[in-house]
């Protein structure tokens, strides 16, 4: 029965990573918490699950024709020292704050992608 | 500012926060980049950052190896439909979904962003067996 529902998260998660290109986190980290992770725990190991899905995913992309890889390669530089800075503090941070300004942020952003 | 959204991105990305987000609206509302596209570049972008990310969250001892050997197996399946399902729908309305799905993401980081369950639940100590 829990594998189950493992198996329905996993797919859940799978399916959203795949068709937005983004965002397996957000099932991945409440499921993750659910199974008793520490937050910590559960944000490190949905990027874990993650980087398999977004593998598949990316795979797929490339058959389609559908990768720009100069224009990933203009950000994965500044992206590398931002997740250093972020692993090495993910062990020591409340991220509660931290959570909270960026849902408005994207509210945000969600709102005037809607509206235009 | 690809430098500051790198950057940014790179932060959260690594924390499993939702760092995608930031780069896929700044590519498809700031740089005009289609939907389908911006998708791509995140992808492309999140698989170096994340094994970086990876590996310095093993050496922190933060990896829940049980669980993603649980969860892999039904992710992958949903990333193939995932991916096949985006191919068949146009831009705008990809868009606009995944506006809805940032709508639903942002609302519950501001609203219901309470610690996970276990930490919610009162301690045995908070109730005194003796009255």
């Amino acid at each position: 029965m829990k594998n189950a529902r493992n198996f329905f998260e996993g797919t859940l998660c799978g399916f959203l990573n795949g068709f937005f290109g983004s965002g397996g986190g957000v099932v991945a980290v409440p499921v993750l918490e659910k199974e008793n992770c520490k937050p910590n725990e559960a944000h490190a190991t949905s990027v874990a699950l993650i980087l398999i899905l977004s593998s598949v995913t990316t795979l797929f992309y490339g058959f389609s024709g559908n990768l720009d890889y100069s224009a990933a390669r203009r950000y994965v530089p500044w992206g590398a020292a931002g997740a250093l800075l972020g692993s090495l503090f993910l062990k020591k941070i409340n991220a509660k704050t931290l959570r909270r300004v960026f849902g408005g942020i994207i509210t945000l952003a969600a709102l005037r992608i809607l509206v235009l | 500012m690809s430098a500051v959204i790198g950057f940014l991105t790179g932060i959260l990305a690594s924390m499993g926060l939702g760092g995608g987000f930031i780069l896929m609206v700044w590519l498809t509302a700031f740089e005009k980049i289609e939907q389908r596209a911006a998708q791509g570049i995140n992808l492309l972008f999140f698989l170096p950052i994340a094994i970086l990310s990876l590996i310095l969250h093993l050496k922190n001892g933060l990896i829940n190896k049980e669980l993603v050997k649980k969860l892999a197996f039904g992710g992958i399946i949903g990333a193939i439909i995932g991916t096949y399902g985006a191919q068949l729908i146009d831009n705008q309305a990809l868009r606009k979904l995944f506006a809805l799905f940032l709508l639903s993401f942002g609302l519950r980081e501001l609203f219901w962003n309470k610690s996970p369950a276990h930490e919610n639940t009162p301690k045995t100590s908070d109730y005194p067996l003796t009255k």
